[in-house]
């Protein structure tokens, strides 16, 4: 043990040699990337046809090109601080941009039950916003999902090995003990601050988008501590897809009610709770909830996506 | 207050729903699902437009608790449920028409997937036409913007990754300068909704010092939804996009998604602006030029196009000119020609942009020009549907091309000055002639002789067909009626204001 940690510290011995696996990258010079790339562009030239593009790409329209950013560049940021210059000066008293400012201050905790406006604002003044702005996210989930979920269109033919080795890698780096140690540590916190920063949106600064972004950090965090697998066995692909669809269409039929009732004229029967209380500001915090379940899949879907092409690995 | 006033809230909230629904269903479940949602949607769209021609006017709708300056509305007038009518039933047609290449061109595990983005982007589709709020436009053009991307990549094909890739660029540079328009539009006027905000702007605009922030904020607004929507110099990457993806994706996103934009430009010009204020900043004579610009040299890159959608893509960049030629040149009647334009270009496009692949289907699936002679003969029905689209984008009598032509005509001379009306009159003869060059080359090259004539389909396709005669049948009383369209358009206008 001694003859070992000597050895490290003369640098003879690495100790993360055998439990990080690192892929072994040639090294290059500069001159030699160049040199590839020279040879890059010199085959493509022989193709029929391109030979003009490629000429004129390289010369004349490269420093058209550059001179053109610049020109419209500093352009633009001139007409902008243009602009800015003619607009009315922060925080000056304007009766006329300030009116529905001040009815969300003067009247939100009244009108909504919520002591945090912010979280009044955009959930109950503007909440159809929100609706659509948690769906900008599970679009994004949707995209990345087509994009990057493996099946056979995207694995290319006579690469399946590779990605079964990629995959079986990501599996593997559980052995990373600092990982697990501090992950043992850092992600039960993680997750009650998540929760608390969510339950607390009516009342405090948070709310379904940071609390949910704060969860989705959690999962990120244990799936790169522990291995995918405890997380593939507790929330496998179908879970998942089910939590968020059912998030998702909740937050759709209660702010339908919510919208249904209040343009028909027909009594709204949530009740708003004593402001101050967890359970307060009406429809606040289940809809917390949902936005925040939303941002949290969609934020480990991204990580399990990017990272190995699937969501719970199925 | 009529039940029906809730159905715009309804198309949304349903849409949504529906995409999230079908990420839990099979393919093919899903497409049943949307096709039959599709149509509860077609229905509910017509019930307002009938409603709003009942009773001669339009009517918001507060969502939620909280009146005008405070809370979200949408809006809906004659104008705004036409537009949900037609749009509706393109969508169905092309999901229609092109369901046969969805499995072709998608993978079976992410069909479902595709039909999820297919209905979040009906769902965008609506709030845009619907809403009353700019802030909101905002975020369902976001919404919008994802799902066009997303739609394009599902292909999974080098070329659409990489025509997503520059879309997706364009696209968030434009919904950027859209937000920074929002934004200054906000600082200035305090207001979000559209109707506050117009009369916040219209006492500011009585003092001529505030007009340059104004003029900034709304061009800023202008240039943003016009790179969106295609506007020529922004038009480079329209051939990739729309040529590439799958038929119903090339059909939507050409058809529907750019025409959207343009509509939520007319609305925001209309309602949250003022069209007194916009017609005192000089957007209008710069949008007049770029769509000009925009018909030639759409016009001259079709012609000079080796493939069939790549020409059909061009063609796009020209028409998105036309529109915009009708906004500049403004007044009711340019404003009506623009949007019965983006009406007589939804039907048409779409069409030809599910046509395409059928004729490239039988000539072993080139869209080169030279293996497409006598795919006409091959597949017939492509073939008549596709000669009746591309008289229409000609503007042949009959056809709503046709009168929308005419329509842009008359905008020129109304509006009263020479110089404007000798560069349309030009332009609109010199584009007319370009456009029957390379589609009547198209037409003539697919009823081509060729070796092999000998129909491959002889089968009766009901549900393609169904859907080709409903966007051909749509195109031919546009074009009959187009009176009578340009009438109801000119008393959505007369309701906007």
């Amino acid at each position: 043990m001694r003859e070992g940690f000597r050895r490290w510290l003369d640098g003879e011995d690495d100790v993360l040699a055998h439990v990080m696996d690192s892929e072994e990258v040639p090294y290059r010079t500069r001159e030699e990337i160049k040199e590839e790339r020279r040879m890059v562009s010199r085959e493509a030239d022989r193709e029929k046809g391109t030979e003009v593009i490629a000429g004129i790409e390289r010369r004349s329209f490269r420093a058209v090109y550059s001179v053109a950013a610049v020109v419209s560049c500093v352009l633009l940021i001139g007409v902008l601080l243009f602009t800015i210059a003619g607009l009315p000066r922060y925080g000056m008293e304007n009766p006329r941009t300030t009116e529905v400012v001040r009815r969300y201050v003067e009247k939100g905790l009244e009108e909504t039950g919520a002591v945090n406006i912010v979280s009044g604002l955009i959930l109950d003044y503007r909440a159809f916003d929100t609706l659509g702005e948690s769906h900008v996210l599970f679009t994004a989930l949707i995209c990345v999902m087509i994009l990057l979920r493996i099946d056979r269109k995207n694995m290319r033919t006579g690469y399946e090995d590779y990605y079964m080795i990629r995959e079986d890698r990501l599996f593997d780096m559980t052995k990373d003990n600092i990982m697990r140690g501090v992950g043992m540590i850092v992600v039960p916190c993680i997750f009650l601050y998540g929760l608390y920063v969510l339950l607390n949106g009516q009342l405090s600064p948070g709310g379904g988008f940071s609390g949910g972004a704060v969860m989705g950090a959690g999962f990120i965090i244990l799936a790169a501590a522990f291995g995918m697998k405890p997380l593939d066995r507790a929330l496998p692909e179908r879970r998942i897809r089910f939590i968020t669809f059912a998030a998702l269409s909740f937050y759709s039929f209660a702010k339908g009610y919510v919208f249904f009732t209040g343009a028909n004229g027909i009594p709204n029967r949530i009740p708003k709770g004593t402001p101050g209380a967890i359970l307060s500001g009406g429809l606040i915090l289940p809809l917390d909830i949902a936005v925040g379940i939303v941002v949290a899949f969609t934020m480990f879907g991204f990580y399990s996506l990017f990272s190995r092409g699937s969501i719970g690995g199925e | 207050m009529s039940f029906i006033t809730n159905f715009p809230l309804f198309t949304i909230i349903l849409s949504l729903f529906s995409g999230a629904l079908c990420m839990m269903l099979s393919g093919e479940a899903a497409r049943r699902y949307t096709l039959t949602c599709e149509c509860a949607l077609i229905a509910m769209a017509a019930c307002v437009l009938g409603y709003t021609l009942s009773t001669g006017q339009a009517f918001t709708y507060v969502m939620g608790e909280f009146p005008a300056p405070w809370g979200n509305e949408i809006r809906a007038g004659v104008l705004e449920a036409m537009t949900a009518v037609l749009f509706l039933i393109v969508m169905f047609c092309a999901v229609l028409a092109g369901r046969k290449y969805l499995p072709i061109d998608i993978d079976e595990s992410k069909l479902n997937l595709y039909y999820t983005l297919i209905n979040l982007m009906t769902a965008a589709l609506m709030a845009l036409i619907w809403t009353n709020d700019l802030f909101t436009g905002y975020v369902f053009l976001e919404i919008l913007t994802l799902t066009s991307c997303g739609v394009l990549i599902v292909r999974e094909i080098g070329r659409t990754t990489l025509a997503a890739v520059r879309y997706m660029i364009m696209n968030l540079l434009g919904s950027g300068l859209f937000l920074l328009g929002v934004v200054l539009l906000y600082d200035v006027s305090g207001h979000l909704l559209m109707v506050p905000m117009r009369a916040s702007i219209a006492s500011l605009a009585s003092d001529p010092g505030n007009m340059t922030v104004l003029s900034m904020a709304v061009g800023i607004l202008t240039i943003g939804l016009a790179i969106k929507s295609g506007l020529f110099p922004f038009h480079y990457w329209m051939p990739d996009t729309y040529g590439w993806a799958t038929p119903t994706s090339g059909a939507v996103l050409s058809s529907l998604v750019s025409k959207a934009y343009i509509f939520l430009l007319v609305k925001t010009y209309f309602r949250a602006v003022g069209i007194d204020v916009v017609r005192r900043m000089p957007i209008g004579n710069i949008l007049l030029v770029l769509g000009l610009c925009g018909i030639v040299f759409g016009s001259v890159s079709a012609l000079r196009a080796d493939h069939i959608n790549r020409m059909v893509a061009f063609s796009s960049a020209a028409q998105i000119g036309y529109i915009y030629m009708g906004i500049g040149l403004g007044g009711t009647v340019g404003f009506t020609a623009a949007i019965f334009h983006i009406f007589a270009h939804a039907v048409t496009k779409s069409a030809l942009f599910l046509t395409t692949p059928r004729l490239a289907a039988v000539s072993d699936d080139s869209l080169l020009f030279k293996n497409l002679q006598g795919s006409g003969l091959r597949d017939r029905n492509a073939g008549i549907f596709f000669t009746a689209a591309a008289f229409s984008m000609i503007g042949i009598p009959v056809f709503a091309g046709f009168a929308s032509k005419l329509m842009f005509g008359t905008a020129a001379v109304s509006v009263g000055s020479p110089l404007k009306l000798i560069l349309v009159m030009v332009v609109l003869a010199v584009s007319s002639l370009l456009n029957a060059m390379y589609f009547i080359r198209t037409v003539i090259r697919i009823f081509g002789p060729a070796p092999d004539t000998a129909p491959r389909y002889t089968g009766f396709r009901p549900t393609y067909n169904t859907a080709m005669v409903i966007l051909t049948v749509a195109n031919i009383l546009l074009g009959l009626f187009s009176q009578v369209f340009a009438d109801l358009i000119g008393r959505g206008l007369m309701m906007f204001a």
